[in-house]
């Protein structure tokens, strides 16, 4: 096991060149944490990783007593770049409004760490590393894996940073899957959770639109069976397809109105052809064609998976209320009006679950328009939120000083 | 702590130090940070305004957003030691139903709630035949989120018929000062403006 220093680190983000991202998938931007067979990954499914890797970025400084540690989970298409430039797209770190110096995440008092999902395609191992066995990428050949097995890789990343137990745990959508599953796994590790515009299973119709983009990237013939890297060529049409569909089930009926309606693009009449005539098509295009360039197909595949076959409670003989029996670990559960993806009904599953097993939550419904996204938007009613319940959490364990800190 | 508003005092006298508390209503949280700090309670809250949740949290407090009437069914039977209802019974759709869930997830319930059999209340309804409108009850009979008042007597009726029995009851009147405990029924329904319950099951 070895920690290598961030090699470009802070220094690249004033960079303007872009990285590669099927270089990144092996030899990330990043802190990589690496394991062998004495720290092996067993999964799930029966498969056991034992040469295997981790990315990760932090920010802050841990504490002496290592208690100020802030662990960030990322969403499907997310990665560890929470709150720096993303060395593959140049753009800002995915939740900076949330993370920094001040803000909710007050990185002047805590330690954020951010770990790329083993199973994803920046850094940490999955479908698009190199298989030691082969010198090849994995394709499907790696492991189908599941919430947990990202949440027991995170687990070993923990006790390699020589941290016994996290402050926090927080994350929105597959994020805060990976909040609940710490929770249930390690409760005696999470001193506070916070899962956002979450659930403690993936529903039918989530499944339904996970298999409709999944085949869209298999129909297409450049996947060759999974072994497109191989042939050097991408899925990249129907990857962009599926993130197109995906992209309509973050957003929500009233935003696409009031950014879109059905304004034309660029054009002062239909043209009476398949050509992307509205804004809303051509903003599709745009998001499909982006992803395509950052994300790896068959990872797409794999996380997809992963949140489908995410279900809490059947793990606990069908009792989500027995996953976080006896916890002593407070929660603050939200989520957003217009989220027709992980909508209010799943969150209040949620906090019925911890009231019956008397655990201690807090829940609020947050007004938005913004549908599932929102969670990664400027929202002050959310920051309002978790500003006061991190800053009692952290009063609670002594962080802060002995002032009243917190920012309330 | 000299400035609390007497009906919450009352209450937080009347909880155990140590137990585990639901407020159901808990605006902004007073009562519970009362509870919290005065008797050392486990507190948590349900309330049903966003600001009032916000509010809640900031000050620490396990607060979730919902509502009196929905929620409770979703806790299971003695979750808590006591489930307080303060100046809030009267804005429920179902009264009975509340009450009867407080007494099946608490082991007590406190119940406190305007008095609308008070002389004054009674004195506007005989004498201007309008609905009655007060310092304690400041809303038009079209904009209150008030829709099921009840006398004292009223709510002993209540109680009676859900097998719901009283371990303490005190009547404030206008002034703020307890109505003494000898006094009859039918005086504190008269000249008391609000009234506290501690209820248990009869079983």
């Amino acid at each position: 096991m070895t920690a290598r220093t961030n090699k470009t680190g802070k220094a690249s983000t004033t960079a303007s060149a872009l990285a590669d991202p099927v270089r990144e998938a092996s030899e990330p931007s990043s802190l990589l944490a690496r394991f062998g067979s004495e720290r092996a990954l067993t999964m799930d499914c029966g498969a056991v990783l034992d040469q295997w890797q981790i990315a990760y970025q932090t920010y802050g400084v841990l504490n002496a007593a290592r208690s100020n540690a802030v662990l960030v989970c990322h969403a499907l298409t997310g990665d560890q770049h929470v709150a720096n430039r993303n060395p593959v797209t140049g753009k800002p770190g995915w939740w900076e409004v949330l993370i920094g110096p001040g803000k909710p995440i007050d990185t002047e008092q805590v330690f954020v760490i951010c770990s790329n999902v083993v199973g994803g395609c920046l850094g940490s191992t999955g479908p698009a590393s190199v298989n030691p066995m082969t010198g090849k990428a994995y394709g499907l050949d790696f492991p189908l894996l599941t919430i947990r097995d990202m949440v027991r890789a995170q687990a070993h990343l923990i006790d390699h940073l020589g941290i016994d137990s996290l402050f926090a745990v927080i994350g929105g959508s597959m994020g805060g899957m990976q909040v609940l599953q710490w929770a249930s796994s390690y409760p005696e590790r999470v001193f506070a959770a916070m899962p956002l515009a979450t659930g403690a299973r993936h529903s039918a119709q989530n499944i339904a639109f996970h298999e409709v983009g999944r085949q869209a990237v298999m129909a297409d013939p450049d996947w060759r069976g999974g072994r497109y890297l191989d042939g050097n060529t991408r899925p990249a049409k129907g990857l962009s397809v599926a993130r197109m569909g995906a992209h309509i089930t973050y957003l929500s009926e009233a935003a696409l109105h009031r950014k879109f309606g059905r304004n034309l693009q660029d054009r002062e009449a239909r043209t009476f052809s398949f050509d992307a005539d509205f804004q809303v098509e051509s903003y599709l295009r745009h998001q499909g064609s982006s992803f395509v360039e950052r994300f790896d197909a068959n990872c797409y595949l794999y996380l997809t998976r992963a949140m489908d076959y995410f279900d809490l409670a059947a793990d606990h003989g069908g009792s989500l209320a027995r996953a976080f029996a006896g916890s002593k670990t407070r929660f603050c559960v939200a989520s957003f009006t217009s989220d027709w993806l992980f909508p209010t009904p799943d969150s209040r599953a949620i906090v019925h679950a911890l009231n019956a097993s008397g655990a201690s939550v807090s829940f609020v419904e947050l007004e938005s328009d913004k549908g599932h996204d929102a969670f990664l938007l400027d929202e002050p009613q959310l920051f309002a939120t978790l500003r006061g319940f991190i800053g009692s959490a952290a009063r609670a364990r002594g962080l802060y000083g002995s002032g009243t800190g917190g920012r309330p | 702590m000299s400035d609390v508003r007497i009906d919450l005092s009352l209450i937080a006298d009347m909880v155990e130090k140590g137990s585990r508390v639901l407020d159901v209503g808990c605006g902004d949280g007073e009562l519970l940070a009362l509870l919290a700090a005065r008797r050392n309670v486990d507190a948590r809250g349900i309330e049903l305004s966003r600001e009032g949740v916000a509010g809640c949290v900031a000050r620490g407090l396990s607060v979730i957003q919902g509502d009196a009437d929905t929620d409770l069914g979703d806790y299971p039977d003695d979750a808590f030691d006591y489930v307080i209802l303060s100046q809030t019974i009267q804005a429920t759709r179902a009264p009975r139903l509340v009450l009867e869930n407080m007494l099946r997830i608490g082991r007590r319930a406190i119940v406190s709630f305007p008095n609308f059999g008070h002389w004054s209340i009674r004195a506007q309804i005989a004498l201007r035949g309008q609905m009655p409108v007060t310092g304690q009850l400041p809303d038009s009979w079209y904009d209150t989120p008030n829709i099921h008042f009840c006398t004292i007597r009223d709510f002993v009726q209540l109680c009676d018929k859900i097998g719901a029995v009283t371990e303490r009851a005190v009547a404030l009147n206008a002034a703020g000062s307890d109505i003494g405990v000898k006094a009859p029924w039918w005086f504190w329904n008269l000249f008391g403006q609000q009234a506290v319950f501690l209820l248990k099951r009869s079983v």
